[in-house]
């Protein structure tokens, strides 16, 4: 079985996280870059996979600035066979449908069974990309399972949605995302982080995959105004004298939230 | 077949198990009428059309069509399918979404679709000269940007529980939408367990009040606190990351940038320090209150009200004092 998993490489939410306010775009000196969590779970999923199934090829795959490609590397380290590393100039700022269609391509190049995604990336928020990727792919897509069951040509999951839980399944090949509650990743042992240097890691650009960043048919999302919120100013505080619950009860009140 | 408006706002709404609308309706219907004429789109299990339109038209469609799911076991691809005849039908200035897993989903492939445009996760949105333009609260509300489409309407998935406005209600006229299947591949749903309603607390998405636990509260028993107060205030229970770590509540109920984001009326943080990532998760609610024995805690930067003491000793005292008052 080949399974493709999608990592991310996003500020880190430890640190402060900003966008260059003339750009609009991330700003990537303000803080550490990261592989997001829930791609790493995505990734320990297919790891998890690969432990109990003999010939389980796994391979990770991102679009990211060319410095990216140190973080790609640990998910080789944590045990992925091979890597690819999408990086374009022209992908500078590349909306959902660009990088949609990219990632598409890239997949395409290569053959699969499974695309294992994060639902959502701590950056962007959206969590549109697995259902893009389906589309273009003509996929099934299971999104949002918070456990799955990966079989010979099917997978399948639970779903939880507004009025309750969907047990889902898909035929593959098919494209999955997965919640937090699916089990942490790995971490790179020693070993594993040597034989990553020798694993394959393959660079694309948009030229290696037929895209047009500029493609007039399609319209694209564009960001119009960028403006720094005032940090939140602190308010009252008060220190426990015996009497704060009644206190906060009359606060509470007067500002009709009780 | 009568025009539709020229100024329509195409509004994807999706039943529930029970055959009641989603709970993001009101804001959805709320947000298009201050930009647009809304139009509904009402995504129905198999029977509950006609009563869902009725709803839609009371939170202020001007016009609803109906599509009700020809067979339920399909995941997904038959509601693309019905956007996809809407908007042909519809031609509208924008189409608003929920940010809900399904309607991601929904806006999503039909945006690679249609090679449409798509602004994710809007708290709100407004109209200038060129169009429907979204606006979104990043990188856990510390910036506000907008955005919107280079041409053609954008689709805009709006965040949970983020917009107050409420549409006027609007006399029902509903037309049955004709669907051509596109045949693309799906998942099935095999089974479907309804969400049993233990409690008559809010859900944590999109709730006007939040009370939420740390890992101040110490155990899981004692974390029943934080669900006291929640009762008391007729709040939704959420919780710290660190809480859920410690096995207190499930994952369900965390906050923060890895968890669910909340914008409510009210947010309580009981024994919560307030790391960065949790703060990204609740710091564009209206009013923040938190309680915290560290008078250090980070939570005390954005908090409009904050006590320095033991929860065990101010909420309990909190409790009563609400209790008091409602008497």
């Amino acid at each position: 079985m080949k399974i493709i998993v999608l990592v991310k490489e996003v500020p880190d939410t430890y640190g402060d996280r900003k966008l260059n306010l003339e750009t609009g775009l991330a700003d990537r000196e303000a803080s550490e870059a990261v592989i997001d969590e829930i791609g790493e779970r995505a990734l320990e999923l297919a790891l998890t996979h690969a432990d109990a199934n003999d010939g389980t090829e796994i391979t990770v795959l991102s679009l990211a600035p060319e410095g990216a490609t140190a973080r790609i590397r640990k998910g080789l380290a944590m045990g992925a066979g091979s890597a690819i590393h999408v990086s374009d100039e022209a992908l500078r700022g590349a909306d959902l449908g660009l990088t949609a269609e990219t990632l598409a391509a890239a997949i395409r190049r290569v053959e699969f069974d499974l695309v294992i995604t994060g639902n959502v990336s701590t950056d962007g928020s959206g969590g549109m990309i697995p259902a893009m990727l389906a589309e273009l792919l003509d996929v099934p897509l299971a999104t949002g399972l918070s456990s799955v069951a990966i079989s010979d040509g099917a997978v399948s999951g639970t779903r939880r949605v507004e009025s309750g839980v969907q047990k889902v399944s898909a035929n593959l090949p098919a494209v999955i995302s997965i919640t937090e509650a699916l089990p942490g990743p790995r971490f790179p042992n020693f070993k594993g982080i040597m034989a990553a240097k020798k694993k394959p890691l393959e660079m694309l650009t948009l030229a290696d995959l037929g895209i047009t960043a500029d493609n007039p048919d399609a319209a694209r999302s564009i960001m119009l105004t960028v403006a720094e919120k005032p940090p939140r100013a602190a308010g009252v505080k008060i220190i426990d004298e015996g009497d704060a619950g009644e206190k906060l009860a009359d606060f509470l009140v007067e500002n009709r939230l009780a | 077949m009568t025009e539709f408006p020229s100024d329509a706002i195409l509004v994807v709404v999706e039943t529930g198990a029970s055959g009641e609308l989603e709970k993001a309706a009101p804001g959805l219907f709320g947000a298009a009428a201050a930009v647009g004429t809304p139009i509904a789109l009402v995504l129905a299990s198999p029977g509950a059309g006609s009563a869902a339109a009725a709803e839609a038209a009371a939170l202020g469609a001007r016009r609803v069509l109906i599509a009700e799911t020809p067979d339920p076991s399909v995941l997904g691809v038959p509601s693309v399918d019905a956007l996809a005849a809407a908007v042909e039908q519809v031609q509208p200035d924008a189409i608003l979404i929920s940010q809900s897993l399904n309607g991601r989903d929904l806006a999503g492939r039909y945006a690679a679709r249609s090679r449409a445009a798509v602004s994710v996760d809007a708290v709100g949105v407004s109209r200038d000269d060129e169009g429907v333009v979204a606006h979104h609260s990043v990188y856990g509300g510390a910036y506000d940007v907008t955005s919107t489409s280079t041409f053609g309407a954008p689709v805009i998935t709006v965040r949970q529980g983020s917009i107050e406005a409420r549409a006027t209600a609007q006399p029902q006229d509903s037309e049955t939408l004709t669907v051509p299947p596109s045949g693309k591949r799906a998942a099935r749903i095999d089974s479907f367990d309804e969400a049993v309603v233990a409690t008559s607390r809010p859900e944590l998405r999109g709730a006007a009040k939040v009370v939420a636990g740390g890992r101040g509260l110490g155990s899981e028993e004692q974390f029943a606190l934080v669900g006291q107060l929640a009762d008391a205030l007729g709040a939704a229970v959420g919780a710290s990351r660190a809480a859920v770590d410690a096995g207190y509540i499930p994952t369900a109920h965390q906050v923060g940038q890895t968890g669910v984001s909340v914008s409510p009326q009210l947010y309580v943080a009981l024994g919560i320090s307030g790391a960065i990532q949790h703060r990204a998760g609740m710091q564009t609610a209206k009013m923040i209150v938190a309680i915290n024995k560290d008078g250090d805690a980070p939570i005390f930067e954005v908090a409009d009200f904050g006590v320095v003491g033991d929860v065990f000793k101010v909420v309990p005292q909190l409790i009563s004092a609400l209790e008091a008052r409602k008497k």
